[in-house]
Formats: structure tokens, sequence, C-alpha cells
């Protein structure tokens, strides 16, 4: 029963993405269809139903299926604002700090408590992206991060990663 | 003419940020901050590129309406997306490898994972 | 002028930016800096494939550039597999 519940899963995303990309092949060749054309969607069908059957147990290897639940995607989506400022800030700091060359780097660790694969990925790649901070090493039993800083400062945990996991949490847990 | 001024604006950004990466990555004294340096600023000027192509085909597909340049517009969308997520992470493999080959940061105040190890 | 010409403009100015980047490839003291390099490279020919396709009209050139960004990121971390199993007893 687990096993046809991760085919699903993996099957819908595959055909997501591929549809994604084939978005609006069919308005011009046929009227019927709505916006793909026919070949394309059973083209999509096909593929989707070869990628899950080869790699459904690596997609939902932890056998907990809260990313199905759309809202929590909804969620990610609404992230990716403060992100973007956060990215625009970091990218006026590298600007700084390559004109005037003032750096104080330092490898510091924070302890997020993010319990899933996806909330620490998610978490390392944004830290990746913000300013003056870039993750080293990943510690996946104790849900540890080492981060190369710039700049250094005081209290690291809140500074570098408290507003996102506060956002990170709302999706990933 | 105001999608005129975006594009011009956004390819204006794409092109300061990638050239301030590339500056960075010469500038810099170690890996580490070469990383920081090539990851943020070109991630960030190639997906203001993107934003540009979004922004014309946008506009295209909303004075013409023809599919090639919604499509256009959506793919490009799927570019940004893996530019997103492939990127740090390949800074981050990197970094990660170069800390366990040995490469230390120069002029480093404290370095908490090699006191770790 | 011609709608396309700043985007040409912008792709030579990236390729300017390609040659630039080449160098640290070669002069990169470890080769951790070389791999750093690389990876700037494999996003700046991304961005240039972006600016292509919309100067030319040909999605194909999108979808390239999509497929490229995720080989370019499978190798860099092949690269840094291998780097970081370099050094190991």
């Amino acid at each position: 029963m687990k096993d046809a519940k991760d085919f699903v899963a993996t099957f819908i995303l595959a055909l997501v993405v591929y549809l994604f990309l084939t978005l609006a092949s069919g308005i011009p060749m046929v009227e019927g269809t709505i916006l793909w054309s026919l070949e394309e969607l059973i083209m999509g069908l096909s593929v989707a139903l070869i990628v899950a059957a080869v790699t459904s147990h690596i997609l939902c290897r932890s056998k907990n299926f809260r990313m199905l639940n759309p809202a929590r995607w909804l969620i990610m989506l609404v992230y990716t604002i403060p992100l973007f400022l956060e990215m625009v800030k970091a990218n006026f700091d590298v600007a700084y700090r390559v004109i005037t060359g003032r750096i104080e780097p330092a490898i510091v660790k924070i302890t997020p408590d993010l319990k899933t694969d996806l909330g620490i990925t998610i978490l390392a790649n944004s830290i990746t992206l913000t300013p003056g901070t870039l993750t080293v090493e990943v510690d996946d039993e104790k849900s540890e991060l080492y981060i190369h800083w710039i700049k250094v400062k005081d209290d690291p945990d809140e500074v570098i990663s408290g507003r996102f996991v506060r956002w990170i949490r709302r999706f990933a847990e | 003419m105001i999608v005129l001024a975006l594009v011009s604006i956004f390819m204006a950004i794409s092109l300061i940020f990638n050239g301030l990466g590339v500056v960075g990555l010469h500038r810099f004294p170690d890996v580490y901050t070469r990383l920081h340096a090539a990851t943020k600023c070109t991630t960030f000027g190639s997906i203001f590129m993107a934003f540009t192509v979004i922004t014309y085909s946008g506009a295209m597909f909303y004075w013409s309406n023809d599919a090639k340049y919604l499509n256009m517009a959506l793919h490009t969308l799927g570019a940004v997306v893996a530019l997103l997520i492939t990127n740090p992470t390949g800074a981050h493999a990197i970094a990660r490898a170069a800390h366990r080959m040995g490469v230390m940061p120069k002029y480093a105040v404290k370095d908490e994972l090699k006191e770790a190890r | 002028m011609n709608y396309a010409d700043p985007l040409y403009i912008a792709v030579g100015v990236f390729m300017v930016y390609i040659i630039i980047s080449a160098f640290r490839i070669f002069m990169g003291p470890t080769v951790a800096d070389r791999a750093v390099a690389f990876d700037t490279i494999n996003t700046l020919v991304v961005a240039c494939m972006i600016g292509l396709g919309a100067a030319m009209w040909e999605i194909l050139f999108i979808d390239i550039a999509i497929v490229y960004a995720v080989l370019s990121f499978v190798t860099t971390l092949y690269i840094a597999k291998y780097l970081e199993g370099g050094e190991r007893k």
C-alpha cells in the first residue's frame, strides 16, 4: 500500500514537471485540447510512468507524505518573497566587500533545530544566498550547520538563520 | 515604454552584478570568499537576465496573443527555478570539498569546524 | 535599431566575463579555486543561452539552458566528490 502511494506521488510530480515544460504546445494545432496537444499528453504520461517506476523508492524515502499537502507548496511559494529581498541585500553587501576589500571571515556553528532533510536543504541554500554567509558543512545527525561568515558578529544563530527557520518550520515540518 | 524601461533596468542589473561576481573572483584572497562573490552575484545576475526575457516575452504575449511568447516566458521561469536550486548546492559542495581537502580560510578569526574535527 | 541588438550586446559582455573568469582556472592556486571558476563559467553560459534564446526567439535554447544548468550541477557535484575523496586515507 505504501509502495503504491510512493508510485502515485512520484508519477504526479513527474507529470506536472513535464506538462509545465510543454505548456501551450497545443494552442495553434488542435482546437479541442485546452493547452496541450495529444502527442505531448501521451508522451508525458509514458515518461512519467517510467520515471515513477524507476525512482519512486528514492523520492519518498522517509515514508512521510506531508509534502502532498498543497498548502505547504503555497507557503513555499510565498517564502520566495523574503528570500528575494534578502538576495538583493546580499548582493549589495558583496558589492561593498568587493570594492572595499574589507573582510573578517570566520567559520561558525549554528544549530537550527530542523528535523527534516528538506528543511535543512532549503535552509542551507537560503543561507548561501543571503548576506555574507556560506554553508560549508552539514551535520545530519545533530542538525548542525557550519557557516563561513565573511564579517563576524555576535550571536550567529539569530542573525544568520532566525527568520528563515521560522518560515521553513511552517512548510517543511 | 514601461516595458522598455523595465527591460533595460533588468539587463543593466544583470550585467553589473555578473561583472561584480567576476571581479570578486579575482579580488578576494581565498576559496571561500571567492565562492561568496561567485555564487551570490552570478546567481542574481543570471536570474535578472531571465527576468529580462520573461518581462519582454510576457509583454509580447499581451500584445500579440501568440502562444509562442507565453511558452518562452514559462520556460524561462523553469530556468530560474533550476538556477535557484542548483547553484547554491554546487557552491556548498565545493566549499565542503575544499575544507575536507585541507584548504583553510585565510585571515580567519576563528574556525569552529576545524575544532570540531 | 533591431529589438535584439541589446540582447546580443549583453551576450557579448557575458562572453568577456567568461574569458575573464577563465583566467582564474589557469591561475588558481588550489584545485578548489579552479572548481569555483568553472562553476561561475557554467552559470554565465546559462545566462548567455537565455539571452540568445530571446534574441532569436528559439524556445529550444531555453530548454537546453535548463538541461545545461542541471548537468553542470551534476558535474560540479562530481568534481567536489572527487576532490574530497582525493585526500582521504
